[in-house]
């Protein structure tokens, strides 16, 4: 009887093991053919950091040049490649490093790629970098003499060239500005920096306009931020621009900065172009210092070492979050089928944590139950307007859009920059949520909705828990066999016949 | 507040797990759903099979027929309005004449033709049918209340669930609908639940939200003094449901018509598990037995396999007594 009954389970336990199996061989290939730690932290940060350039050739000779970063306090550039088909490539290197495409003809739409991996590391000194010249500088009036109060302000409460440079840069800070101030803000807004180092280079203090990329995982489309630096005899140091609301680039501060551009050329220059580019895409990789070393040597990938790593940096940090759904997805199959939660949707929590993941979790949460709770009141109304099912989902999808759009503005209305990232929500899923919510409010009440609402946003918590945890990044990034061992894992749950969790209280009176 | 999971083993407790491998997915095949999901098919099989269902009065299968509502119930004094493939008591209307052009609803509301039409066409266009299919509205007509019964439910009509396993009647319970289940007889909801003996159709042991009680909620009648009459036949009834669908595992929902006895509503091919804590037995301990029979056994007619499932399945409670 047993046995009748163990035999044709047999090939799926072996199915399931073989899977297993499979996955840990490829870990352990991973780990000691290449060197990939299997522990986050022991190890090396790279970051790969992608410029994609794209600009509309004119069918005539093309030159293209672009600022290349170059070692630095903090970051020592390991490897740099460029992909550009039937480009011309030259590194020009020296004290303004330079990457140059050209190209005898071209016409439409091209796209030039450069690739650099950088590593975090100490080793690298402070460099010498000699002040420039200071040009002449005048002002059309009446900002030239504006210029000059706000100057002999900043000079007044200052010692040095870097003191002067930080009390002149908290006089554009301040909320309520003084009326020279609001003069220059006003004519020269779009051009901040600029007018910073035409000050600066006014009042005789040695300055120049830099760029710098700061470096956040898997961020695709960034742009480079303009940073001034600023001399004082043989000492240099750096400082942020005020950033006003309009501004299309952030200053996080705890994000590590790699300048890209340190002497003051532009950064990209083209001729025989037009509707210039330039947007950046990075991601980052916890490796060995010996696979570092293996893959410079070799920089072709050989065929065996197939893994997301090959791929361009923005399609690898695309895969990145592709690599954490099934970690989701396994979580939501142990709540449901272990534990017995219900959600509503089966993998709309999965979703709901992928948003969390952008928009963090606590505006996440807050976020979720405003668009919801609105939404559920909205649908309530709707429904007494006896809608065919498809208008109705249509309905509350543009009701979804309207909230996210009404809280977004009031957020930033209210200085709260954090409602603003409401938008990363998925709408549509949000709108059959809604949907199905609202239909188990009439047929079953409001008690099911508090469990099957409440089942989902503690899934989603825990999803996002696990899909945002360094340690299950590193590994599902790095080790595809990961993958294998889930799906054996997903295998044997789904043949799991023993008690939920729940159903322990559910049949309480069997006791 | 919890209980061991070997305590529940030992007493042959089905769980979700198990139910939906061990029992659901092994013994429905999945093409075999759409006949119980559409209670249309379910009344047109079991009426060729035999098996007593309410009087179809008539469908409305298109938009356009809605208008034709009130020529084609003129006769009708009460009639039940059903969604063909809806679930779980999602959209059925039982309504009594009041004059020309309207109803009264079971709760007393008076409705007009008007509201009707709307809400048959909202059935038509898949407001209740599962994932918002197009659907077909049945108008069937009403049961007769067996006055047994009249001190037992509020509002709606109790109707007796009976599992049957490879055409086995393994468990039963009779489902109350109380004022806090809104008139709907799913437990979940509130209504309460009576487990009722295989052999004789004798209560066991009622419970509400889990809780064991001895009275209905609301009219206060002693739940021990239930009796359901041609109980016997109920059990062939819906033993037979086994042959007409082809499922293994099954939920038959039975109600007692004053005149015509025992009848079958609607048929479960996923039905749920509180009927055990209502009868306060484990399925597997009679589910168990069942698959170990001869094929010879499995193919006995209706008759014969309720017999050997009074025999077997009599509870101890009631002989002792």
């Amino acid at each position: 009887m047993r046995l009748h009954s163990l035999t044709p389970r047999l090939p799926f336990f072996l199915l399931a093991g073989v899977l297993f199996l499979i996955g840990i061989v490829l870990i352990l290939h991973r780990h000691w053919v290449y060197e990939v730690p299997l522990f986050y932290g022991e190890t090396q940060t790279i970051w790969s950091v992608e410029a994609k350039i794209e600009f509309q050739a004119q069918d005539e000779p093309v030159n293209v040049t672009m600022s290349r970063p170059s070692n630095q306090k903090g970051f020592t550039v390991l490897k740099e490649a460029a992909a550009s088909p039937g480009y011309g490539l030259n590194f020009i290197d020296g004290t303004q490093p330079q990457a140059q495409w050209t190209i005898r003809s071209a016409n439409g739409k091209q796209v030039l790629f450069y690739r650099a991996e950088v590593l975090v590391s100490d080793s690298e000194d402070d460099q010498v970098i000699p002040a420039p010249r200071i040009p002449f500088v005048s002002l059309p009036q009446p900002f030239d003499d504006a210029a000059n109060t706000v100057l002999a302000n900043a000079f007044a409460t200052s010692s040095d060239n870097f003191s002067f440079t930080r009390e002149l840069l908290k006089q554009f800070q301040t909320p309520n500005p003084q009326q020279p101030i609001a003069l220059l803000q006003q004519q020269y807004s779009d051009q901040m920096p600029q007018l910073i180092v035409d000050m600066l280079h006014k009042a005789q203090v040695p300055a120049s306009l830099i760029y710098g990329l700061q470096l956040q995982d898997s961020r695709r489309r960034q742009n480079l931020i303009p940073l001034l630096r600023v001399w004082n005899e043989n000492d240099h140091e750096i400082f942020y621009f005020p950033t006003s609301p309009n501004d299309h680039y952030k200053i996080k501060k705890q994000a590590p900065l790699l300048l890209w551009q340190q002497t003051g050329a532009p950064i990209l220059d083209i001729s025989g172009g037009q509707q210039s580019d330039i947007h950046f895409s990075m991601i980052k990789r916890e490796e060995s210092t010996f696979a570092n070393i293996a893959q410079n040597l070799s920089s072709q990938y050989d065929f065996l070492n197939f893994s997301i790593h090959s791929l361009p940096i923005e399609e690898q940090a695309m895969f990145q979050t592709i690599l954490l759904i099934p970690i989701g997805a396994l979580i939501v199959c142990l709540l449901r089928i272990l534990i017995g939660i219900r959600t509503s949707g089966t993998f709309m929590p999965v979703l709901i944590a992928l948003a969390f993941i952008q928009t963090s979790l606590l505006t996440g949460l807050v976020g979720f139950l405003l668009v919801v709770t609105t939404g559920l009141f909205i649908r309530s109304y709707l429904s007494h307007l006896n809608l065919l099912l498809v208008a109705r989902i249509t309905a509350v999808i543009i009701s979804v859009i309207a909230i996210i759009s009404v809280f977004s503005v009031l957020a930033f209305k209210l200085g709260l920059t954090e409602g603003l990232k409401i938008t990363f929500f998925p709408m549509i899923i949000l709108s059959w949520t809604i949907e199905r919510m609202s239909i188990l409010w009439e047929e079953e009440g409001g008690r099911e909705v508090m469990v099957q609402g409440g089942g989902s946003l503690l899934t989603a918590v825990l999803v996002y828990w696990a899909m945002n945890d360094p340690w299950v990044r590193h590994l599902t990034f790095n080790f595809i066999g990961i993958q294998f061992v889930v799906l054996s894992l997903v295998l044997l749950i789904g043949s799991y016949t023993g008690y939920r969790l729940l159903e322990l209280t559910r049949f309480k009176v069997f006791k | 507040m919890w209980v061991a999971p070997w305590r529940l083993k030992q007493q042959g407790i089905l769980g979700m797990n198990q139910r939906n491998i061990a029992y659901i997915a092994k013994h429905n095949p999945r093409h075999l759903y759409p006949l119980v999901d559409n209670k249309l098919k379910t009344k047109l099989l079991a009426q060729e099979a035999g098996i007593t269902t309410p009087n179809l009065i008539t469908t409305i299968e298109n938009q356009h027929d809605v208008s034709l509502l009130a020529q084609r119930l003129q006769a009708c004094a009460g009639f039940a309005v059903k969604p063909a493939k809806g679930s779980g008591g999602k959209g059925i209307l039982i309504l009594t004449r009041h004059s020309d052009d309207e109803f009264i609803k079971a709760n007393g509301k008076i409705i007009s033709l008007l509201d009707l039409q709307r809400h048959v066409s909202n059935i038509l266009s898949g407001l209740y049918s599962l994932g918002g299919t197009p659907d077909i509205a049945i108008i069937e007509e009403l049961i007769e209340f067996d006055t047994h019964f009249s001190g037992y439910s509020f509002e709606g009509i109790p109707d007796i669930r009976v599992i049957v396993f490879k055409g086995f009647p393994v468990m039963a319970m009779m489902r109350l609908a109380t004022r806090a289940s809104d008139g709907k007889a799913n437990l979940h909801q509130g209504a309460v639940g009576v487990g009722l003996d295989i052999a004789t159709g004798k209560p066991l042991h009622a419970v509400q939200n889990g809780e064991s009680v001895m009275r209905h909620p609301d009219t206060g009648q002693a739940l021990k003094q239930l009796q359901v009459n041609h109980w016997t036949e109920l059990l062939t009834l819906a033993a037979n449901c086994y042959e007409v669908t082809g499922l293994g595992y099954l939920g038959a929902d039975m109600v007692l018509d004053l005149n015509q006895g025992p009848m079958l509503l609607e048929l479960n091919a996923r039905p749920g598990l509180s009927i055990q804590i209502a009868n306060g037995t484990g399925l597997l301990t009679r589910l168990k037995p069942i698959e170990r029979l001869s094929p010879k056994e499995l193919h006995y007619p209706a008759h014969k396999r309720v017999q050997l499932a009074q025999s077997w399945f009599a509870s101890d409670i009631l002989r002792d007594q």
